[in-house]
C-alpha cells in the first residue's frame, strides 16, 4: 500500500509500510547509517502526518516483513488478539495518540489493550508522540511481574545488581553485591554478564550467586547472561533462576544471536519444570537494544526502532520477568548523542509498556558517544516519572568489564528519593530487617559487624 | 560532623577495581569520586577526538628503513567517522591509488581508530619488538601504513591492494574509563574487503598497565607464524602462544 502527503505544492510519497514508518522516525544516525531516514525536516513531518491517517486496521494486513520470510512476522500476526484491539480498531494512527492521552484510556483499559497491539503499531504511534506523550501513557501503564518477589508496582522502582568483574572472580563480585545490597539494590535481579560464556564458570559463578542469596534469606532471583544454550546446558546441574537471552526483532538479527523462537521456548519451558519462583514464575530476562538487527545485516530494510519494538512480540511470547532495553550500549553510529539516547529510551520504554512487558532500561552510554552523565541523570529522572520498572545498578556507573557507564546505586536511590518510589515490597521488607533501610525508605548506615559485611571474607 | 557518609567495607576494595564502598552524601556520590569519575571520562573523551601524530610517527618508524604512506579513510573527519562506520572501512581515492602490489609476507597498518593516542604512544615500541623477530626469521614486511580515520576493516582494502599475504592493524580501541591508551593488533590471513571478524585473530588491551611489549611482540609472533603456515587466520587459528613451551 502507498501513502502520499502534499506540503504545499509538493507530494511526498512512501512506497509502503516500511517506508513511511522509517521516514517518520524522529532523526538517528543508525537510520542514515541504514540509508532509511527521510531527507529533509519537511519529508519527516511529512511522513508523520500521512502516518498519522493510516488506519490501524492497516498494520493487520500488511506486514514490514513478509509473513512468508520472517518468523517474527508470523508470531505477531498469529497471536494478535482481535478481540483485545476491538476498543480501537477503528481508529487511525493519530486518533490512537489522542485515545492513549483521553482519561478513558486509564491503566486497566491499557492493560487489556495489551495483546490487540502489534509492535508496529506501538512503533507507530510513538513516532507521534512528543516525550512528554511517551512519559505521559507509559506512566499510566501498570505492568507486574513476579519470582521471588512482585516488580513493576506503581510507585515502586526495582534495581537490577550488576557486579560485573573483568576476570569474573567470585570475590571481586561478591565485594560488588555486599556493596550494591548495602545501598538497597538488587531486587529485579542480581545478574553478572560474565567475561567468558565457558559452561563451567557460569556453573560457579550461579551457585556462589544461590549460597549468598540463601545464606542472607535475600528475596530476589539471581541470573548469569550467558546463551540461552549454555543456560540449557547446565540447568540440570546448577541453580538457574532466570533464563537470559539477547533478542532482536527479526528471524534473521535472531539467527545471528544463535536463537529462534522455538528455541527460547524450549527454554522457557526447561526454566518453568525448575519451579524456583516462590510468588510467581515469570522465568524469563531479554534484553534489546535499537540498532542490534541493523549491526548484524538484519534490519531488512526497517528502521530500528521498529525492529527493536518487533523484539518485544519475541519477548512477549514468554511472559517475561525482565525487559530491559540497553538503549546507549551498542554506539553512536546508531544513537550518537544524549538527545537520540533518551528519545531512543522513552520510545522503547512507551511501546514496551504498551505491549504489556516489563520494561526497564539500561541507562547507559559509551564513551565515543556525544554522551554524559548529566544525560544519564536527564534520562533515569525522566524514566522513573514515566515508571519504568527497573534499572542497572553498577558500582559508580562504571562498568569494569564491559567498559561503559551506566547508572550507580546511589543514582537508583536519588531517584527513589525524589519521586517517593520503593524498592519491591519483599525485597523493601528485607531491607529494613537488615537494617539497610528504615521504613520511610532512608538509607541507615550500617556498622562493621553487619552480617553482609562477614560474607566472603 | 563529618560531611561524608564513608562505607565500613573500604577493605572490600582489594577484591575489585569496581567503584566501590565510594561513601556518600544523603543519597549522593561524593564530589571527590565524582571528580575522579569525570577525569577518567575526560581522559576516554579527550583519546577519542585525539589525532594521530602523523610527523612525529612518521619520523620514528624511519628507523626501520621501510616506506611509510600516509593513507586517509572515506570519513572526512570524527564526526563522520563516529556516525558511518562503513566509510572509516574504505580507503579515499588518492589513497587507493597510491598503492601498488609489494608481494610482501606482512603489512603493518597503524591506524587511528577511538583512540590515535593509543597509537602514537604504543605502534613505535611494539613495533621494535616483532621487526627484528620478523627479520631474523626472514618473514618480509611491506610499507608500515599510517591511517587516518580507519577502522580495523581498512587493513583489508589495503593488503588487497598491496597483495600481502598477511595484515596486521594497530589500532587504538574504544577507551574505557581505566584505560584511554589501549592497543589492539588484529592479523587477518588473506585481506580482502569485505572480510569479517571471525577471520581476524584480536590482540587486545595492548599497553603498559595492560599486555606489556614483549608479551604483544610474542602473541603477534607466534600469531603471524602460524597463519602463515596454516594458511588461515581469525576462529580456526587458536592463540596457543605460551602454551606449547
Amino acid at each position: 500500500m502507498a501513502f502520499k502527503s502534499t506540503i504545499q505544492h509538493k507530494t511526498y510519497h512512501f512506497n509502503d509500510l516500511r517506508t513511511l514508518l522509517a521516514k517518520a522516525t524522529p532523526f538517528r544516525s543508525g537510520d542514515a547509517l541504514a540509508g532509511l531516514a527521510a531527507d529533509s525536516y519537511e519529508e519527516r513531518v511529512a511522513a508523520q502526518m500521512a502516518l498519522a491517517d493510516v488506519p490501524l486496521k492497516v498494520f493487520l494486513n500488511e506486514a514490514v516483513i513478509p509473513y512468508e520470510q520472517d518468523e517474527v512476522t508470523r508470531l505477531i500476526m498469529d497471536t494478535h488478539d482481535a478481540v483485545a484491539f476491538a476498543p480501537v480498531s477503528h481508529l487511525t494512527v493519530g486518533e490512537f495518540r489522542d485515545w492513549l492521552l483521553g482519561d478513558s484510556a486509564a491503566t486497566i483499559a491499557l492493560q487489556q489493550l495489551a495483546p490487540g497491539i502489534t509492535p508496529e503499531m506501538a512503533a507507530a504511534v510513538s513516532k507521534l508522540m512528543r516525550n512528554q506523550d511517551l512519559i505521559s501513557v507509559a506512566q499510566k501503564c501498570e505492568v507486574v511481574t513476579k519470582f521471588r518477589n512482585t516488580i513493576g508496582l506503581k510507585g515502586h522502582l526495582s534495581v537490577r545488581l550488576q557486579p560485573n568483574h573483568n576476570t569474573d572472580d567470585p570475590k571481586g563480585i561478591a565485594a560488588s553485591i555486599v556493596d550494591g545490597l548495602l545501598y538497597g539494590s538488587g531486587d529485579a535481579v542480581i545478574g553478572i554478564n560474565p567475561a567468558t560464556d565457558s559452561p563451567q564458570a557460569v556453573v560457579t559463578l550461579l551457585q556462589m550467586l544461590d549460597q549468598l542469596r540463601q545464606q542472607f534469606e535475600i528475596p530476589t532471583q539471581s541470573c548469569v547472561l550467558c546463551h540461552v544454550t549454555t543456560a540449557m546446558q547446565i540447568m540440570h546441574r546448577a541453580p538457574v533462576d532466570l533464563v537470559f537471552q539477547s533478542i532482536a526483532g527479526t528471524e534473521q538479527a535472531n539467527k545471528s544471536f544463535g536463537i529462534d523462537i522455538a528455541l527460547l521456548a524450549e527454554a522457557h519451558a526447561a526454566a518453568l519444570s525448575l519451579q524456583r519462583g516462590t510468588v510467581g514464575n515469570n522465568v524469563m530476562y531479554f534484553e534489546t537494544g535499537q540498532g542490534s538487527a541493523l549491526s548484524a545485516n538484519a534490519n531488512a530494510g526497517v528502521d530500528q526502532q521498529t525492529c527493536e519494538v518487533r523484539s518485544y512480540a519475541v519477548a512477549r511470547r514468554f511472559s517475561p520477568l525482565l525487559v530491559n532495553t540497553v538503549v546507549g550500549f551498542i554506539g553512536p553510529e546508531y544513537l550518537f548523542d544524549g538527545k537520540q539516547i533518551i528519545r531512543a529510551a522513552l520510545e522503547d520504554h512507551f511501546c514496551g509498556k504498551l505491549m504489556g512487558l516489563p520494561m526497564g532500561v539500561d541507562i547507559c552510554y559509551t564513551n565515543h558517544a556525544e554522551a554524559d552523565q548529566d544525560d544519564m541523570d536527564n534520562l533515569l529522572t525522566l524514566l522513573s516519572v514515566a515508571g519504568v520498572n527497573f534499572i542497572m545498578g553498577v558500582p559508580g556507573a562504571d562498568d569494569i568489564m564491559l567498559n561503559y557507564q551506566s547508572t550507580s546505586f546511589h543514582d537508583a536511590l536519588y531517584a527513589r528519593k525524589v519521586l517517593g518510589l520503593k524498592p519491591a515490597p519483599e525485597f523493601e521488607q528485607w531491607l529494613q530487617r537488615q537494617g539497610i533501610m528504615d521504613v520511610a525508605g532512608k538509607l541507615l548506615s550500617v556498622g562493621e559487624t553487619h552480617r553482609l559485611l562477614g560474607y566472603g571474607v | 560532623m563529618e560531611l561524608i557518609q564513608s562505607d565500613p567495607w573500604a577493605s572490600l576494595k582489594a577484591f575489585t577495581t569496581a567503584r566501590i564502598a565510594l561513601g556518600r552524601t544523603g543519597t549522593a556520590i561524593p564530589l571527590r569520586e565524582v571528580l575522579a569519575f569525570k577525569m577518567a571520562h575526560a581522559h576516554a573523551r579527550d583519546a577519542v577526538y585525539s589525532k594521530l601524530d602523523t610527523s612525529a610517527l612518521q619520523e620514528q618508524l624511519q628507523s626501520f628503513h621501510l616506506p611509510v604512506p600516509l593513507l586517509h579513510s572515506r570519513a572526512a573527519d570524527r564526526y563522520e567517522y563516529l556516525q558511518r562506520p562503513d566509510k572509516g572501512r574504505r580507503l579515499d581515492a588518492d589513497s587507493a591509488a597510491s598503492l601498488a602490489p609489494q608481494h610482501a609476507d606482512v603489512v603493518f597498518i597503524l591506524a587511528d581508530g577511538l583512540s590515535a593516542t593509543a597509537v602514537n604512544v604504543h605502534a613505535c615500541p611494539l613495533l621494535q619488538q616483532v621487526l627484528p623477530m620478523l627479520k631474523a626469521t626472514g618473514i618480509s614486511v611491506g610499507p608500515l601504513c599510517l591511517v587516518q580515520q580507519g577502522r580495523v576493516a581498512i587493513g583489508d582494502e589495503i593488503g588487497a591492494l598491496l597483495k600481502a599475504k598477511v595484515t596486521i592493524v594497530l589500532i587504538g580501541e574504544r577507551p574505557g574509563l581505566s584505560a584511554a591508551d589501549s592497543m589492539g593488533a588484529y592479523i587477518t590471513y588473506g585481506p580482502q574487503v569485505g572480510n569479517t571478524d571471525e577471520v581476524r585473530n584480536c590482540i587486545s588491551n595492548i599497553r603498559e598497565e595492560g599486555l606489556q611489549y614483549p608479551a604483544a611482540a610474542g602473541k603477534i609472533f607466534y600469531l603471524l607464524q602460524e597463519a602463515l603456515r596454516l594458511k588461515l587466520s581469525g576462529v580456526e587459528l587458536k592463540d596457543n602462544y605460551g602454551l606449547l613451551s
